[in-house]
C-alpha cells in the first residue's frame, strides 16, 4: 500500500486515463440525471431504501439465520466464512469434490476483494472471468479501478488491440464495439457450455424465500447460474434482504443508479435448487471478511448499505481525476474511501478518509443514502485519535501551542516572535503542511500593538 | 465449519451491541396497483420502452400471430426453434422443437431460435419476466439459443415493478427461478455505452397480442 497521495500522484501524470474516465462518467452522469427524472418518486424509493438497508442490518443476525433456513429448505447448502481465507478453501474444496480443474465465474466484488481466483490458482483451479471488463483485466494482468465497468479506464481503441492481440489471436477486429463485444462471445462460448462449476457474488440475497439474485447486462451472468452442474455463491453477509416485497425498491434504485437504465438486461433470481432446471447443486457462502467491524462502529456502519451502483464514483471530482486505481482497493472512490480503511481496519488504509474534498455530490447520489461525508469526517477523527502517537510533529506542536497560547505574556511573547516569520524565514518549508497549504503572511503589528498605541496616542 | 457459523453470528450480535432501533420502511412510492409512473397505456408504454432497448416490437390480434412470427423468423433467417413442453405444434416453413425431454446446452446451441410465451410484462422498464412455467420454459432454452422470440399477452402486461413483484411472490415462494429479461444481450463496458449483443440472445423480437 502506497497510500492515496502517492498513488493519486502517480495517475495523476497519466492524461490518457484522466481522457478515458472524463468521457465515461461525462456520459454516464448525464444518462442518470435523465432515467431518475422519469420517476417521480424517486426520492420516496431512495429513502424506503435506506430504510431496508438499515433494517436489515438491526437485525442481522436473525436475517441471517432466516436465509441459511430458507435456502437449505430450497435444497441448497449455506457456509460461513470468517474471513477470504476461509471463504477461498471453501469454494476450493466443492470444486475439487467435482474434479474441476476450471471454474466460470459471475463479476462478483466479494470474490475480488478476497482474491479468490489467486486462491483458487494457487490449489490448481483456473477461474476464467467471464464479464468482458473483468476479461479485459484478467487478460492484461491489470487492476479494477471501478465498481461496475473494473475496465473504464481502457478505452475502445485499448480494448481492441488488447483482444486482437489474445482471443482473437491476430484478427483484425475493426472499430465497432459490438465486434469487440463478439469476440468475447466467441472466446467464452464453449466453456459456458462446458464448465462443470460456476463461482458467482449476490446483489441481493432475500432472507424470507432464500432467494439469491444477480443484476447483470451481457447474459454472462445467466450462463453461470444455468448452465453448469454446480454453483458457489460468495454473498457478503450484508447483501441480506428481510422480504422478498424489498425487491420492488432495489430493482428500480439498482439499475437507474448504475448503468441508467430502467432497467438492466438481464437479472436472474434463483432459489436454492430446481429440479430439472439449473444447477443441481448449489451452494451459498456467507463472508464476514471485516463486515462484523464495520457494522460495530455507529457512524460508519451505513457503508454496510451500499449495493455497488457506483453512483458515487461517477460523480465525484476526485475519482474523476484520480482515477479508480489510486485508491488501491476493489472499491475506489467516495464509498471505498470510507469501506475500505472499515474493512481492513483503520491502520491498513489511514490516507483514504482524506480523498475527498467533502463536496457531498456523492451522497446527493447515493440511492440508498449514504452520508459519505459525514462518516468521512468521522474517520478522519478516528485516524487522528487512534494514531495519536503523542510524538507525532502535529501532536508536538499543538501541544507547545496549547502551552504558549494558554497565558497572555507567552501569547504576546509568540506573537512577537511570529514577526520573524516576515521575509526569508516565513518560505522555509513545514514538513507534510505546507505541501498543500500556504502559510499566512504576517501582519506589520498585532492587533493588541495597535490598540495599545492608539489609547497611548 | 459450525464454528464458523457461530462465530460470525457472534461477532454480529458484538457488533450491534445493546441493540439498534429497526426503523420502519417508508412505503410511500408507488406502488403494486398505481399507475405506471410515466402513465398512460401500460401496452403502448411497454411497447415503447421494450423497442427503446432494441427489441423489435409488433403488436399483433391473435389470429394474425402464427403468420407474423413465421414472417419474423423467415426476415432473420430463423428455421429451426425450440420451444417450452406444450408450446405451438407447427408454423408454416418453421420446424419447433419442444424442449421435452429436457435437451442438454449442446443439443440448444444447436437450435436458431425459441419461440417462448412470458409469465409477464412491465410497461415501465419493457421487461419480460420469465418464471419457469408452462409459457416461459426452462431457463437454459431462452439462454442458449442466439434468437428470442417472445409472445406477450396484453392482459400480463402490468404497469411498474411493484405490481410484477407482487405477482411473482409465488414463484419464488414455490422455487421457481425467475428472470428479468430488458432487451437484448449487451454491455455498458466499453465507455459505459450501451453495447447490444454479446452472451444472451443477440435478438429479441416481441409479439404483443391484443
Amino acid at each position: 500500500m502506497k497510500g492515496f497521495p502517492a498513488a493519486a500522484r502517480e495517475s495523476l501524470q497519466d492524461s490518457q486515463l484522466r481522457r478515458n474516465l472524463g468521457k465515461a462518467t461525462q456520459t454516464i452522469r448525464a444518462k442518470r440525471l435523465r432515467t431518475i427524472q422519469e420517476l417521480p418518486d424517486w426520492e420516496q424509493l431512495r429513502d424506503a431504501g435506506a430504510a431496508i438497508k438499515a433494517r436489515a442490518m438491526a437485525t442481522l443476525p436473525e436475517q441471517l439465520e432466516r436465509l441459511e433456513a430458507a435456502v437449505t429448505r430450497a435444497g441448497g447448502t449455506v457456509h460461513w466464512a470468517r474471513d477470504g481465507a476461509e471463504a477461498t478453501a471453501i469454494v476450493a474444496r466443492i470444486a475439487q469434490s467435482k474434479g474441476a480443474r476450471e471454474v466460470i465465474k459471475v463479476k462478483s466484488l466479494a470474490t475480488d476483494e478476497i482474491d479468490l481466483n489467486e486462491g483458487l490458482h494457487a490449489r490448481g483451479i483456473e477461474a476464467i472471468e467471464t464479464d468482458l471488463a473483468e476479461l479485459i483485466i484478467q487478460l492484461a494482468g491489470d487492476k479494477q479501478s471501478h465498481i461496475l465497468v473494473p475496465a473504464i479506464h481502457w478505452n475502445r481503441s485499448e480494448i481492441k488491440t488488447l483482444f486482437e492481440r489474445t482471443i482473437a489471436e491476430g484478427q483484425d477486429l475493426g472499430w465497432e464495439a459490438t465486434a469487440i463485444a463478439e469476440a468475447a462471445r466467441k472466446h467464452l462460448r464453449d466453456k459456458f457450455l462446458t464448465v462443470p462449476v460456476a463461482v458467482s457474488g449476490a446483489n441481493f440475497g432475500i432472507a424470507e424465500t432464500g432467494t439469491i439474485c444477480v443484476v447483470e447486462s451481457e447474459g454472462n451472468g445467466r450462463m453461470c447460474t444455468t448452465l453448469p452442474e454446480t454453483l458457489i455463491s460468495v454473498m457478503g453477509i450484508e447483501k441480506v434482504l428481510p422480504e422478498w416485497r424489498d425487491l420492488e425498491v432495489f430493482l428500480q434504485l439498482l439499475p437507474r443508479s448504475s448503468t441508467a437504465e430502467r432497467m438492466n438486461p438481464y437479472t436472474s433470481l434463483w432459489t436454492g435448487v430446481r429440479d430439472g432446471d439449473g444447477p443441481q447443486e448449489f451452494h451459498l457462502v456467507l463472508l464476514d471478511n471485516g463486515r462484523t467491524r464495520v457494522l460495530a462502529d455507529e457512524v460508519g456502519r451505513q457503508a454496510l448499505h451500499c449495493i455497488r451502483c457506483s453512483a458515487c464514483l461517477n460523480v465525484c471530482p476526485v475519482y474523476e481525476r484520480a482515477g479508480g486505481q489510486a485508491y488501491e482497493s476493489v472499491y475506489p472512490g467516495p464509498i471505498g474511501a470510507i469501506l475500505t480503511p472499515q474493512l481492513r481496519g483503520l491502520d491498513q488504509a489511514p490516507t483514504l478518509p482524506w480523498a475527498s474534498s467533502l463536496c457531498g455530490a456523492c451522497f446527493e447520489a447515493c440511492p440508498v443514502k449514504i452520508d459519505i461525508p459525514s462518516v468521512l469526517v468521522h474517520l478522519r477523527a478516528r485516524v487522528v485519535r487512534e494514531e495519536k502517537s503523542s510524538y507525532s510533529p502535529e501532536a508536538l506542536a499543538m501541544r507547545a501551542a496549547a502551552k504558549t497560547f494558554g497565558s497572555r505574556g507567552g501569547y504576546e511573547r509568540a506573537q512577537r516572535l511570529s514577526k520573524l516569520g516576515r521575509g526569508p524565514l516565513g518560505k522555509v518549508p513545514v514538513p507534510g503542511w505546507s505541501t498543500m497549504r500556504e502559510l499566512p503572511e504576517v501582519p506589520e503589528s498585532t492587533f493588541r500593538e495597535w490598540w495599545s498605541e492608539r489609547r497611548a496616542g | 465449519m459450525s464454528d464458523a457459523r457461530a462465530e460470525v453470528l457472534q461477532r454480529v450480535r458484538n457488533a450491534l451491541g445493546g441493540g439498534v432501533a429497526v426503523p420502519e420502511v417508508p412505503r410511500d412510492y408507488l406502488g403494486a396497483g398505481e399507475p405506471a409512473p410515466s402513465g398512460g397505456d401500460v401496452v403502448e408504454l411497454f411497447c415503447e420502452r421494450c423497442a427503446d432497448y432494441r427489441a423489435t416490437v409488433r403488436r399483433v390480434g391473435a389470429d394474425e400471430l402464427p403468420a407474423a412470427v413465421a414472417a419474423a423468423c423467415a426476415e432473420r433467417g430463423v428455421k429451426r426453434l425450440v420451444t417450452p413442453p406444450g408450446g405451438p405444434a407447427g408454423l408454416e416453413g418453421l420446424e419447433l422443437v419442444a424442449d421435452e425431454p429436457p435437451m442438454s446446452a449442446a443439443e440448444l446451441d444447436g437450435f436458431d431460435g425459441v419461440l417462448t410465451g412470458c409469465a409477464l410484462a412491465i410497461a415501465e422498464t419493457g421487461t419480460i419476466v420469465l418464471d419457469a412455467g408452462a409459457r416461459s420454459g426452462r431457463r437454459a432454452i431462452t439462454l442458449v439459443p442466439d434468437y428470442h422470440a417472445c409472445v406477450v399477452e396484453a392482459a400480463r402486461i402490468v404497469a411498474g415493478v411493484p405490481d410484477a413483484v407482487a405477482l411473482l411472490a409465488e414463484a419464488a415462494a414455490d422455487g421457481r427461478p425467475v428472470t428479468l429479461v430488458s432487451g437484448p444481450s449487451a454491455t455498458s463496458d466499453i465507455e459505459l455505452d450501451r453495447v447490444e449483443g454479446v452472451h444472451g440472445p443477440r435478438t429479441l423480437d416481441v409479439f404483443v397480442v391484443s
